[in-house]
């Protein structure tokens, strides 16, 4: 099943860095998470953030979104720092964690309408916002139903959905396809790519499965919390002499191991 | 516009916590279960065990059940204080308090919102107690009714504040059966909420001065003075004072720079 988008207007987005990371470095009782961690996200742009289990992808991840705090270095979203007009960078994101964050026992209405009040929504903005989200995902005629009787698809499809009700600058996606079945993972891979594009909204998309990137994403390859390689895919393929990703990869990572 | 971001905010919060309560009837029921058997079959057969003489508010001999029935009031705050505590370590586990950590508003305002919320719905299970009690002939002055509320507003703030301040310390939903061993049983027992502090006294001058430190007899002392239409000053400034030292340490505990939540392994 195709899940619908908005066209796109005929103007050319603007591009702004909608995410700057400079210096971060995390530990978790003396062991270092991410060390020394550089990059920047435009508007409009697909970045996959590609790392095996425990990288530091999730710590990264809870840093911006300030679920934990930054000793050292700084993150920026939309030019506001997280540590400072934290409010103000909060409202310019949406999140879809690994872990499903609904609430089970309310309905998909119920769970985006609680999201909306959090982020100051009156109730009759609330509700075109999720008709418009919950329509573009095809999950509007499910509305009334409760999150628990969702299969996981659909489930990270009201996550999205959620994510983008107060028209955030800058997506992040720790891992959402992990448990899906093949066509709901494609679906939700294409959907977000779509949208990058077509909404110019910034994506970081964490991941440890290669055939999630497209060939216009940019990528970032974390491994023991060190960025390895970053660029446009073409780049890191340069970097590292490989002709494949999935070798590429293989070199950051394994090769760095042994 | 900022202060109807707050406002939407804080009533999104607190209908979602009321919602929750009102359609698990299960939580609803057994809420209301607890203090009925303490009223109908504990204080029954200690009626005639503990004689209890003339001590404010009252001012005639009472019944235990009378006694007791103020007690009953904290215990439903207590126990609600720790289930909202309980279920804000389930919704860390579950994810879903990552939703309320990473919207735009200050931390300490969501936490508060919470704190609403969870008081909220302790009121409602109190009133439909008082309202069986009534029907049991424990009959406080009518305007007590309309006295205690205040009372029940920041009693249920202070015992949900530490059920806060317990949450960011717990690290896993299993943690929380020491909390009911260490925090809820010794709080109850050892407060003026089953046996008034003379008779404490009577049997021990140390938990004489425990219980009457025990914030939780404070605040039961609070709510007792209220429901006869009296105010006590001594029990409600010590309340409101471990209502904001609670708060302040809950505050610092969800405080991503300087709280339990740097040295967990998981994140919110």
């Amino acid at each position: 099943m195709n899940i619908a988008i908005r066209q796109s207007s005929d103007q050319m987005p603007s591009q702004e860095t909608a995410l700057s990371i400079e210096g971060l470095s995390f530990s978790y009782s003396g062991k270092k998470a991410l060390d020394s961690v550089d990059f920047a996200i435009q508007s409009g742009e697909c970045t996959v953030l590609l790392g095996p289990n425990g990288a530091g992808k999730s710590t990264l991840f809870a840093l911006i979104t300030r679920l934990y705090d930054a000793r050292s270095g700084r993150i920026e979203l939309c030019g506001f720092d997280i540590k400072k007009q934290t409010a103000k960078a909060l409202a310019r994101l949406g999140v879809v964690f690994q872990q499903s964050t609904l609430d089970m026992d309310l309905t998909v209405q119920q769970n985006l309408g609680y999201h909306a009040a959090l982020h100051g929504m009156g109730s009759k903005l609330a509700k075109q916002r999720i008709q418009q989200e919950l329509q573009r995902l095809n999950m509007h005629e499910r509305r009334f139903e409760k999150v628990r009787q969702l299969n996981g698809g659909h489930r990270r499809r009201v996550e999205i959905a959620r994510a983008l009700l107060h028209k955030p600058s800058l997506l992040l996606l720790d891992e959402p396809t992990v448990g899906l079945d093949v066509p709901s993972r494609q679906d939700i891979v294409e959907y977000v790519h779509r949208l990058a594009k077509d909404e110019n909204i910034a994506v970081l998309w964490a991941s440890h499965l290669i055939d999630e990137i497209f060939p216009d994403d940019r990528l970032i390859i974390l491994h023991k919390g060190q960025i390895k390689a970053a660029g446009s895919v073409d780049d890191v393929l340069q970097q590292t002499g490989a002709t494949t990703i999935k070798d590429a990869f293989y070199t950051l990572t394994q090769g760095a191991q042994a | 516009m900022k202060v109807l971001h707050y406002w939407r905010a804080m009533w999104g919060i607190i209908w979602r916590e009321c919602w929750r309560f009102i359609t698990q009837r299960e939580r609803f029921i057994s809420a209301l279960v607890r203090p009925l058997v303490w009223l109908f079959i504990f204080a029954a057969g200690f009626r005639s065990a503990l004689g209890l003489a003339i001590s404010p508010p009252y001012e005639t001999y009472i019944l235990y059940e009378v006694y007791i029935v103020p007690g009953l009031c904290g215990m439903i705050q207590l126990f609600n204080g720790m289930q909202s505590s309980l279920s804000m370590v389930y919704d860390r586990e579950m994810g879903s308090m990552r939703i309320l950590l990473t919207c735009p508003l200050p931390r300490w305002f969501l936490l508060l919102s919470k704190l609403l919320a969870g008081t909220a719905v302790s009121i409602l299970q109190v009133y439909v107690f008082l309202g069986i009690a009534w029907c049991y002939d424990i009959r406080p002055p009518l305007l007590g009714y309309a006295w205690v509320l205040p009372a029940l507003v920041l009693s249920g703030l202070m015992l949900g504040a530490l059920g806060l301040l317990l949450s960011s310390f717990i690290k896993q939903l299993e943690n929380f059966a020491g909390v009911m061993n260490f925090v809820i049983f010794p709080m109850f027992f050892m407060s003026t909420a089953l046996y008034p502090l003379w008779k404490i006294k009577e049997s021990s001058t140390f938990l004489h001065t425990l219980a009457q430190y025990n914030p939780f007899s404070q605040a039961v002392e609070l709510i007792r003075f209220a429901l006869y239409s009296q105010f006590n000053p001594h029990a409600f400034v010590y309340t409101l004072v471990a209502f904001i030292v609670f708060m302040m340490l809950a505050i610092l505990g969800y405080n991503p720079s300087k709280g339990m939540m740097t040295r967990k392994g998981n994140t919110a």
